[in-house]
């Protein structure tokens, strides 16, 4: 069983291509730019058998072409990484594309037998810094460094994701590290800088949760375009 | 026989039988690369374009239409030439004697024609009046027949947009005739084939044939008589590209001179046109930049084509469409894609004069095209949302590789299949007088079966079941004999003489009938099946509203529940039509496709059990109602491609918006995710869809300043409008669809 915070039958924006995404519910992190606070709580979302969502991918194939196919997205899929393996086996089987959408903050050995199954691991990197990364996470970056050594050491294809939020992560620096990262480790083949946005908000409202950015700006394109430049 | 204007071209049966299809396959090059070659507008083609937007403006600021030629009854011959800038116009030929001026064509209904003139500020002229006097009009012959309940029906509105008082259309010629051919052979072979008849038995369909043939060869006469006006002499088969498009446009536009049917299409013109083309530029007497410079002074002449209708049509098909429908692309049977550079430069235009909803560019999706093709459809629909997709892998089996798309879902054979356009009857009301045994509250009627109201506090879906099963037979046998009465009336007083004379003596005839709100049935009866429906009555103790306690499915979330529902009630309709014979043996076919009638139908229909409020809009064509669909939008698709191509011959249509950011981050990414969709969604054997790659607040700010938009194009149903041209409430309508977002 696993447990679904909901469906997009159309995604086009994580991971290769048109994809079939599955939000899980559940998250351990607390980050302050999180744009799905309603995945957050580990004991709601809709219990479902890895079967019926193995079946409702199935009836998207068509649709994957070449480069698509289904991503774990959540919350945090890793925290339901046992289940998450069956799905991920019964689509590779039915050679569906496979790919993770996570923050890699957990290792187990659950973690590691759905990574045998996985084409590709969109990886958060939220900071570059333990001292960011615990400011603005509440843990250490540390897991998502070995996370990453893990992928490196099994040839895993990656895509570096990192939000960018002005005055918390928007500086040339932080790309330049965030570069340096990418280039010690072969298994990262791309990097997407997504603007941060606060479309969220309502969420957060609906939820009775402050919204801790709420008060920083969207960065502007030129920026986004300055720092892409930089990779 | 040869004639030396086709030296060059490859020989073939083609040659010794009318078989354009035989000369294509023969002689076309298929192009599998990409937009590359492809050049941009000419000065030339500017300033003439700059003339045009200016017409178009001022066309606008007049409330719609420029002007109206009120003295003149519209036909081949009965205005001087008109140009938009004679000296600088490669292609020629307008329907009246200036751009933009409307004819006036009565030979549908005398009554329209007035209408049409006076909601524009004119009069129709004496003139035309007294002439109309003494003769019957299709309209006036429709009216002399229709029985009571024929009039109840379409006064209750559960029958509408029949073609009972203008042109039916939805006829293609097949216009390319002309210019392989010339209209001297296609003469001879028409009265060789009226010669023929005299040795058989003459009865009503003989003779009605042989009278057919002598207007077809008296007006292929006019035809000629009409392109000599613009100095030209069309009896002989076109000698290069600028004839062969400059006679195959005169052939199209001797048809809407003489007729004013709804959708007027063109057929499939491009790749025949190629083949001149590329003739022409081996010979060295034509660049890279004049084929596109004829191409795009072909569009504009297509562009301005214009009818003169009434505010009621309007309402039915908003936007001062045409339909002048070119298919594009496909695939042949011998594998080969039918793509071709000219299929590029068609395309082109929409870059070349900007975007506009005419011609009403349709691709035929195969999962086979080529690449470059695929990809290059994909980029002009991010960029200009003006063009439609259908599947050519469902229609080639039926129809072979040289059909065309009328209207804008209705395949046919080019030059051997016609239709008669049957407009679309309303389920959804159709259940409302289901339950209301006979009575419809939206206009006070009583109509069809009479039988009590139907009884219990709640719905009990398979009461509703058995009683709407009733109905819909009752309804389906008085639409195809209402159906009969209109099309014999229009052969009999307003035959499409020209178009006719394009196509094979023998032709297969479909009769088309349409359903509207086949979502609003489905989810309604959903409702019934797996919430609780309970009716709420008036003082009379009639149903006049619902009360939907619980959840149930809903369409468009692909959840077979309710999307079998769909399924197997455009199969329950098709079902019953079929068993009414029709007029002139035609074929029983059935679309699932409104126009813009959606937001009429639904402002005739009272409240649904599924939710939707009295007099609110249905959703358009086989569309899921707005805002249902939880699941996203390939969910979206699936339901809709559960729909049967083998019950919906006449198509099944889809319109499907969907935000730039949500088909992907890049354009190259928007591109191919638009083509892994068409090719999945077709995959599923999904007959259409229309593509809008935008956001609502672009259309909130066109509705709000109209003036900065003046070209602003979407699709809204089986075609492409410009957005100003839609009344405010159908423009609300179009704002309030489902826009797939995903974040």
């Amino acid at each position: 069983m696993l447990r679904v915070h909901s469906i997009q039958s159309l995604g086009t924006v994580d991971g290769p291509g048109v994809r079939f995404v599955v939000f899980l519910q559940g998250c351990h992190l607390r980050c302050k730019c999180c744009h799905n606070p309603d995945t957050w709580d580990i004991k709601i979302g809709k219990e479902t058998s890895v079967n019926e969502i193995f079946d409702k991918v199935k009836r998207y194939k068509e649709y994957f072409g070449k480069d698509g196919g289904i991503t774990l997205s959540g919350g945090e899929p890793l925290l339901q990484a046992k289940d998450a393996y069956e799905l991920f086996s019964l689509c590779k089987k039915e050679g569906i594309n496979t790919c993770l959408d996570t923050s890699g903050s957990v290792m187990n050995d659950d973690v590691k037998k759905l990574l045998t199954v996985t084409d590709r691991v969109l990886l958060d990197i939220k900071y570059t810094n333990d001292e960011d990364y615990r400011k603005n996470v509440c843990c250490s970056i540390k897991p998502v460094l070995e996370f990453l050594e893990y992928l490196d050491k099994n040839s895993i294809r990656t895509t570096f994701r990192q939000v960018i939020i002005p005055t918390l992560n928007d500086t040339e620096e932080n790309i330049t590290i965030l570069k340096e990262i990418r280039d010690r480790h072969s298994c990262v083949d791309s990097v997407e800088l997504l603007a941060f946005h606060k479309m969220c908000e309502t969420k957060y409202q609906n939820l009775g949760i402050d919204f801790p950015l709420s008060d920083i700006p969207e960065p502007t394109k030129e920026k986004m375009n300055k720092l892409n430049s930089l990779l | 026989m040869v004639h030396e204007n086709w030296n060059g071209f490859k020989a073939g049966i083609w040659q010794d039988e009318i078989n354009v299809r035989d000369f294509i396959q023969t002689n076309y090059q298929e192009y599998c690369g990409d937009e590359s070659f492809l050049v941009g507008s000419t000065e030339r083609t500017d300033k003439l374009m700059a003339k045009v937007q200016e017409l178009f403006r001022q066309e606008r600021a007049k409330g719609g239409v420029l002007d109206i030629d009120t003295e003149t009854v519209s036909s081949l011959t009965s205005y001087a030439p008109g140009y938009i800038d004679k000296e600088n116009e490669l292609i020629v030929g307008m329907q009246t004697d200036s751009p933009l001026k409307r004819g006036v064509n009565p030979f549908g209904g005398i009554r329209m024609a007035r209408q049409a003139c006076a909601a524009y500020g004119y009069k129709l002229s004496d003139k035309v009046e007294e002439e109309f006097t003494f003769r019957t009009t299709h309209n006036d012959g429709v009216f002399r027949a229709y029985t009571d309940e024929m009039r109840a029906a379409r006064r209750s509105h559960v029958i509408t947009g029949l073609p009972d008082a203008y042109g039916r259309g939805r006829i293609i010629g097949d216009y390319r005739r002309v210019a392989l051919y010339g209209v001297n052979r296609l003469i001879e072979l028409k009265k060789a084939d009226k010669a023929a008849m005299a040795s058989g038995n003459f009865n009503a369909d003989t003779t009605r044939q042989t009278e057919e043939l002598f207007q077809q060869i008296t007006f292929l006469g006019f035809m000629k008589e009409m392109a000599a006006m613009y100095g030209y002499d069309i009896s002989n088969p076109a000698k290069n590209a600028k004839e062969a498009i400059q006679w195959t446009y005169f052939a199209y536009l001797a048809s809407i001179k003489e007729q004013n049917g709804a959708a007027m299409s063109l057929g499939r013109v491009s790749t025949f046109f190629d083949i001149y083309i590329e003739r022409d530029i081996a010979n060295g007497i034509l660049t890279e930049k004049e084929a596109q410079e004829l191409m795009d002074d072909f569009v504009i002449k297509l562009r301005i084509a214009r009818h003169l209708r009434t505010a009621e049509y309007n309402e039915l098909f908003g936007g001062d469409p045409m339909w002048i429908t070119e298919a594009v692309g496909g695939m042949g049977e011998d594998g080969r894609s039918l793509v071709t550079k000219n299929s590029f430069r068609l395309l082109n235009t929409l870059y070349t004069l900007g975007s506009s909803p005419e011609p009403n560019i349709t691709i035929l999706w195969s999962n086979s095209l080529p690449e470059g093709f695929k990809r290059f459809c994909a980029k002009v629909s991010v960029d200009t949302d003006s063009i439609q997709y259908e599947n050519d892998d469902v229609m080639r089996p039926i129809y072979g590789d040289d059909y065309a798309i009328a209207c804008c879902v209705s395949a046919m054979k080019i030059g051997k299949q016609m239709q008669f356009f049957g407009a679309r009857c309303n389920l959804a009301k159709l259940l409302l007088i289901a339950l209301n045994g006979g009575y419809d509250t939206s206009s006070d009627m009583h109509i069809g079966p009479q039988m009590s109201v139907i009884e219990g506090k709640a719905l009990d879906y398979d009461n509703v079941m058995k009683r709407f099963d009733e109905y819909i037979a009752w309804l389906m046998h008085l639409y195809v004999n209402t159906m009969n009465v209109i099309h014999y009336m229009h052969d009999k007083y307003a035959y499409e003489k020209t178009q006719m004379a394009l196509h094979d003596t023998d032709v297969e005839r479909f009769m088309a009938f349409g359903i509207a709100g086949l979502s609003v049935v489905a989810d309604s009866l959903s409702a019934i099946k797996y919430a609780k429906v309970r009716p709420l009555r008036n003082q009379n103790g009639f149903i006049e509203g619902f009360e939907t306690i619980g959840d149930f499915p809903k369409y468009g979330n692909d959840d077979d529940r309710v999307d079998l529902i769909a399924k197997d009630m455009t199969h329950k309709v098709i079902t019953e039509l079929r068993k009414t014979p029709t007029y002139r043996n035609a074929i029983h076919t059935l679309s699932v496709l409104t126009i813009t009638s959606n937001v009429m139908y639904g402002k005739n229909t009272a409240a649904t059990p599924d939710g939707r409020g009295d007099g609110e809009p249905f959703a358009p064509g086989a569309n899921p109602m707005h805002n249902r669909e939880e699941n996203g939008a390939l969910a979206s698709l699936n339901s809709v491609a559960k729909i049967s191509y083998d019950d919906c011959r006449d198509g099944v249509s889809n319109t499907f918006s969907i935000t730039p950011d949500t088909l992907g981050h890049s354009d190259e990414e928007r591109y191919g995710n638009l083509v892994s969709i068409l090719d999945g969604y077709f995959a599923k054997k999904a007959h259409h869809i229309n593509v809008n790659v935008m956001n609502r607040e672009t259309l909130l700010k066109a509705y709000e300043n109209p003036e900065e938009y003046p070209n602003l194009t979407i699709r809204v149903s089986g075609y492409a409008v410009n957005f100003n041209k839609l009344s405010r409430e159908q423009q609300r309508e179009v704002i309030s669809r489902t826009f797939h977002e995903a974040m």
